[in-house]
This record gives C-alpha cells, sequence and structure tokens, in this order.
C-alpha cells in the first residue's frame, strides 16, 4: 500500500484531529464575550465527517497499515462510528446545556474531538505501543473535560480523583506490556499470539496479563477497581458524564477484546476466572450500590459498573458469539445511557441545578418530551423488550449459558432483577403529581440541538431494540475478524 | 555484567514502594510523585528487556511514557491548582465533599 493510501485507514482520526485544531485555532479568534457555539457546530460537522469515514471504511478490504499498529475492519469500524456517534451526541447535548453561559466552551468541544481520537486509536491499534499513546490521549482529554466546572467545589475534587486514580491505572497498565514484551520480544499484537501459543506460558506472560487487566478494569469501572466512578460522575459537568461513561469505556472494552483474543488467547485458562469473579462482583456490586443512592448521577454511576460487568460476562464466554455480545452491548449500553444523560444536561444544565431523584418529581407534566424520553431511556436500562437494553443483555447471557456458564448467567439474571427497583424510583418520580418547584421551572424550553440528541438516541435504542440485524452482523464479522488474526499468526508462526 | 534479574527486582521493589506511597501518602503533590515513580520502575523494565532481547522497541516505548507522564504531570498539577484554590488545602483526606 502506497504511503498516501494508508492515510485513508486513520482517515476519520485525522479528521477529527483537524477538526480540534481549527476549533484551538479558531477560539482566540472570537470576542472575548462572544458565544462559541459556531466552535460547537463546526466539532459537529468534524464528528459526522468522521462518522461517514468511519462508515466509508467498510469498504476497504480489511488490512494494517503504518508498519502494522493500525488495523482498519469490521470490528475498529464497528467502534469508531460507536464513538463518533457518542462524541455527536454529547456535542449537541453540550450546545443546549451551555445555552446562556457558552462563552468558555471552545476547549471543551475540542478536547473532546481530541479524546475521540485517542478512543478510535485504541479500537483500532494492534501495537500496545499505540494503543497506551490512545488509551493516554482519550484518558488526558477526559481529566481536563471533569474538571471543567473550576470555580466548583466538586469540580476538581471529581478531576483529581479520575486524575490520580486514572494515572494509577496506566502505570499497572504499561507495567503489564513492559512485562509481556519481556516474555515474548515484542509488542506487537499478533505477533504476541504467535509467540505466546507457541511456547511454554511464561511466568511474565501471566504477570503482564494480570497488570493489564488491572488498568483496564480502572478504566471500565469493573470492581474491585471502580471506587473513582460515583465521585467522578457526581462533579463532572453532565454532558461530560455522559461522554466518559461510555466512549472511552467502550474504547477500553476494545482494547480489551483484542488483547485477550488476539493477543492472549493462550492464556484463557489464567484470565477466564480472573474476569469471571470482575464479573460477577461488578454486577453485585454495581447494583446494590445503586439501590440507596439518591442522586440521580451517582446512582447511574453505580449502574455503570453494574452494565460493566454484564458486559465482562460477555468476556467470559469465549467464542465468537461472546465477543459479537460484548460489542454489541457496548452499543446498546452507549445509546440509552448518553440519551438519559441528555435529559439530565438539559434539565440541570452546566452545573447541575437538578440531581436529587425527587427534583424530578412531575417531569412528565411540565415536558412530556423529556419525562417521557427520560422514562424510555431507563425502560431500555432495565432492560424491558423493544429496547436496546433488552436485545444487549440477551446476546450478553445467551453466550454465556451457550458456553455453560450456568452460574455466572444466574448472578446476572437475578441482578437485572435487583436493577428493575432503582431505575423505576426516578421512574416513578417522574410521573408523579408534580409538586410546586422552583426547580422545574427553571428547567428551559427544548432546543434544536437537544431535539437531534435525543432523536439520535431514541432511535437508536428502538433500532437496537427492534431490527438489530445489521449491528449485530457488523459486531459478528468484527468478531470474526479478531478472530482470524489469530488463525492466521499461529499458522503463520508454525 | 549485572545479569537482567537485579534491574527486573529493583524496578518491582520500585513499582512496589510507589504503589505503597500512592495509597499511604495524604498530600496530593506525593501521591502525584509517587505515580510518577511507578513510571520510572515501568522505564527501568523496558530498558532491562530491550537489552535483553537486544531490540530497541522498548527502548523507544521508554520515550513516549516520559512524553505521555510530561503531558500528565501538566494536567495533573493544573488540576491541583484548582483544588488549591477552591480548597486551601492538598491533605486528600480533606477533599471530601462526595462520599461513597
Amino acid at each position: 500500500m502506497t504511503d498516501v493510501a494508508q492515510v485513508f485507514r486513520i482517515l476519520p482520526e485525522v479528521i477529527l484531529t483537524i477538526t480540534g485544531v481549527l476549533i484551538m485555532l479558531g477560539e482566540p479568534l472570537l470576542a472575548k464575550n462572544a458565544s462559541r457555539k459556531p466552535l460547537g457546530w463546526l466539532a459537529v460537522l468534524g464528528t459526522l465527517a468522521a462518522l461517514f469515514a468511519s462508515f466509508w471504511q467498510l469498504q476497504l478490504p480489511a488490512g494494517t497499515a503504518y508498519f502494522g499498529t493500525v488495523q482498519t475492519d469490521a470490528f475498529s469500524v464497528f467502534f469508531h462510528v460507536l464513538i463518533a456517534g457518542i462524541v455527536l451526541v454529547t456535542l449537541l447535548v453540550t450546545l443546549d446545556a451551555a445555552g446562556r453561559d457558552a462563552e468558555s466552551l471552545g476547549e471543551l468541544f475540542a478536547l473532546m474531538c481530541f479524546g475521540a481520537v485517542g478512543m478510535m486509536l485504541m479500537s483500532c491499534a494492534t501495537e500496545l505501543l499505540l494503543v497506551f499513546v490512545g488509551l493516554e490521549i482519550s484518558s488526558i482529554s477526559t481529566y481536563i473535560m471533569a474538571a471543567f466546572r473550576r470555580k466548583s467545589a466538586k469540580g476538581p475534587e471529581s478531576a483529581i480523583k479520575y486524575f490520580l486514580l486514572g494515572s494509577f491505572a496506566t502505570a499497572f497498565f504499561l507495567y503489564g506490556i513492559a512485562l509481556i514484551f519481556g516474555a515474548t520480544g515484542t509488542t506487537d499484537i499478533p505477533q504476541i499470539a504467535g509467540l505466546l501459543s507457541t511456547s511454554q506460558v511464561p511466568v511474565f506472560g501471566v504477570i503482564g496479563m494480570a497488570m493489564i487487566l488491572i488498568g483496564i478494569g480502572f478504566k471500565v469501572s469493573a470492581v474491585p477497581f471502580q471506587v473513582w466512578a460515583p465521585d467522578v460522575y457526581e462533579g463532572a459537568p453532565s454532558p461530560v458524564v455522559g461522554l466518559m461513561s461510555t466512549a472511552p469505556k467502550a474504547a477500553a472494552f476494545a482494547v480489551l477484546l483484542r488483547v485477550l483474543y488476539t493477543a492472549l488467547p493462550a492464556l484463557h485458562s489464567h484470565w477466564q476466572p480472573l474476569i469471571w469473579w470482575m464479573a460477577a462482583l461488578s454486577m453485585t456490586f454495581g447494583n446494590l450500590g445503586a439501590l440507596r443512592q439518591q442522586n440521580i448521577k451517582r446512582m447511574l454511576a453505580y449502574s455503570s459498573i453494574a452494565h460493566a460487568g454484564y458486559l465482562l460476562v460477555a468476556f467470559t464466554a469465549l467464542s465468537p458469539d461472546g465477543i459479537a455480545a460484548a460489542s454489541f452491548y457496548a452499543a446498546s449500553y452507549a445509546v440509552m445511557n448518553v440519551g438519559a444523560f441528555a435529559v439530565i444536561s438539559h434539565a440541570g444544565g452546566m452545573d447541575d441545578r437538578l440531581t436529587l431523584i425527587q427534583d424530578y418529581r412531575g417531569l412528565a407534566y411540565r415536558s412530556p418530551l423529556l419525562g417521557g424520553a427520560l422514562a424510555f431511556f431507563l425502560i431500555s436500562l432495565i432492560g424491558i423488550p423493544f429496547t436496546g437494553g433488552f436485545f444487549g443483555k440477551f446476546y450478553v447471557f445467551a453466550s454465556a449459558l451457550h458456553s455453560g456458564l450456568v452460574w455466572l448467567t444466574i448472578i446476572g439474571l437475578v441482578n437485572s432483577g435487583i436493577a428493575v427497583y432503582y431505575y423505576l424510583r426516578p421512574l416513578v418520580s417522574v410521573y408523579s403529581k408534580p409538586v410546586h418547584s422552583d426547580l422545574l421551572d427553571g428547567i428551559p424550553r427544548v432546543t434544536v440541538p437537544l431535539m437531534f440528541a435525543l432523536l439520535i438516541t431514541i432511535a437508536g435504542t428502538l433500532i437496537l431494540g427492534i431490527v438489530p440485524g445489521r449491528v449485530l452482523a457488523l459486531a459478528k464479522a468484527g468478531a470474526l475478524t479478531l478472530q482470524s488474526t489469530v488463525s492466521d499468526t499461529t499458522t503463520a508462526v508454525k | 555484567m549485572v545479569p537482567i534479574a537485579y534491574y527486573l527486582v529493583l524496578s518491582a521493589i520500585l513499582f512496589s514502594i510507589g504503589v505503597a506511597a500512592f495509597l499511604i501518602k495524604r498530600n496530593i503533590i506525593t501521591v502525584f510523585m509517587s505515580i510518577e515513580l511507578m513510571l520510572n520502575a515501568v522505564n527501568l523494565t523496558f530498558v532491562a528487556f530491550a537489552h535483553q532481547w537486544h531490540h530497541v522497541s522498548g527502548q523507544i516505548f521508554v520515550f513516549f511514557v516520559m512524553v505521555v507522564a510530561a503531558a500528565e504531570a501538566a494536567v495533573g498539577l493544573a488540576i491541583i491548582i484548582a483544588i488549591f484554590r477552591t480548597r486551601s488545602t492538598l491533605n486528600v483526606d480533606q477533599v471530601d465533599l462526595m462520599k461513597l
């Protein structure tokens, strides 16, 4: 492949980088008090272009570029489209939530673009060096975004907790890479697979795998590495929480899938029990923790821990169906969670005026659209049929059952039952008779960007719940490319 | 010649000290320094393995780790300044508005 044509393999990343740089260049040119909304729309345009570029990559034959560091295949396209979609909705939500005070948002828009670049690189990297660089681009961008309300007391506190624990996790992730490099002499993911499957499993390889699991465990907030999630979600601005509870996690899960299934399938007898326990504990702890939360953002933080657990169930299945189910679940969780945070962001604004579940009492009477949308996303998070949440859970547990993981499936199903209770509380609150409240009166009118954001997320949830065929087909194609890379390299080495 | 195991043991000890300091120390700056210590322990491991395998990719990795650590430090110190401005303290026990 010629040098110029290689650029097409990272076209979405290039588009988003240019968009981010343009926003940073445009920011100082605007007058000090001028609204930054034009920059936001520029970011929306860039993200849309990246979304279409990702779809277009499906037409390329699957293959690598830049000395085998980047691989475009159905798997990478799946996560590229997902990440671009999440960032698109988040940008629209930010444009809406910032409404009146949009003067300081230039950096936020640029950071969202840069963060998306990092996450996209994570999902297409086949070299641990690039995985690390992508992970850090995405993490550092999200640290700054979490600190965005720097005048309030909670903003920096949430950011410092995220930053310290995130860097701590990165150090573990790096140590894991170093040990795997020590065990195999390479950091190239397909080559690692070949070297590990043909030789005795070295002890450095196993320790390295465990370290990588710790690092990624922090990033996806799986138990026992979940402590940061509720505090960070409470203090960060709501639109940013919608982004960081979904997109970086999806990218981290993509990395985990690639590392575990492409690089380390030879160690599966070591990592499968670890993931089993992480999944069981995350589901149980997340759901039990969510039961007693009064703050809706904290509740959704615990719910995101639980959903990370459901997703990890699919990892233990050790089958292409499991990989496809994990990808599908990442997409369905992202759509409904970003949607729920879109409503919360609009109601609370950038500075969280409505935080408690009881603050939402009577929302559906004040604004049937907002109340109905929130209720719909909560129903999908519960996993009622005809929503994306239902099919996500269905595929995950089906793949687990096919692989004979009966106990994990039972734990998961019991947990889904527990989850109904705490998702119903805001649902009941939204449809209760309204008490007169200044908080609800303060909710601004629904704007055009929010309409688009809700349209995309509601349509996405419905499509994943009623006609999931095409998305699932792409996820399955992605699962097969992950596994075929394995067989290719192992045969090449033999 | 010093055997490679010495370097690996040293970096494992450094990494453990970093982890312990991260968990024990109460000042945010010190906690942040312990993360830097962990990263440098990783760098030492990379260099040792790069020497063992006669492969430069480990050393190249170290450059990337250093660059990223610098970027992280810039962001981290900015956040720490923001904390100090709102709280006038850098003790992690007093940065506790939000509890589990």
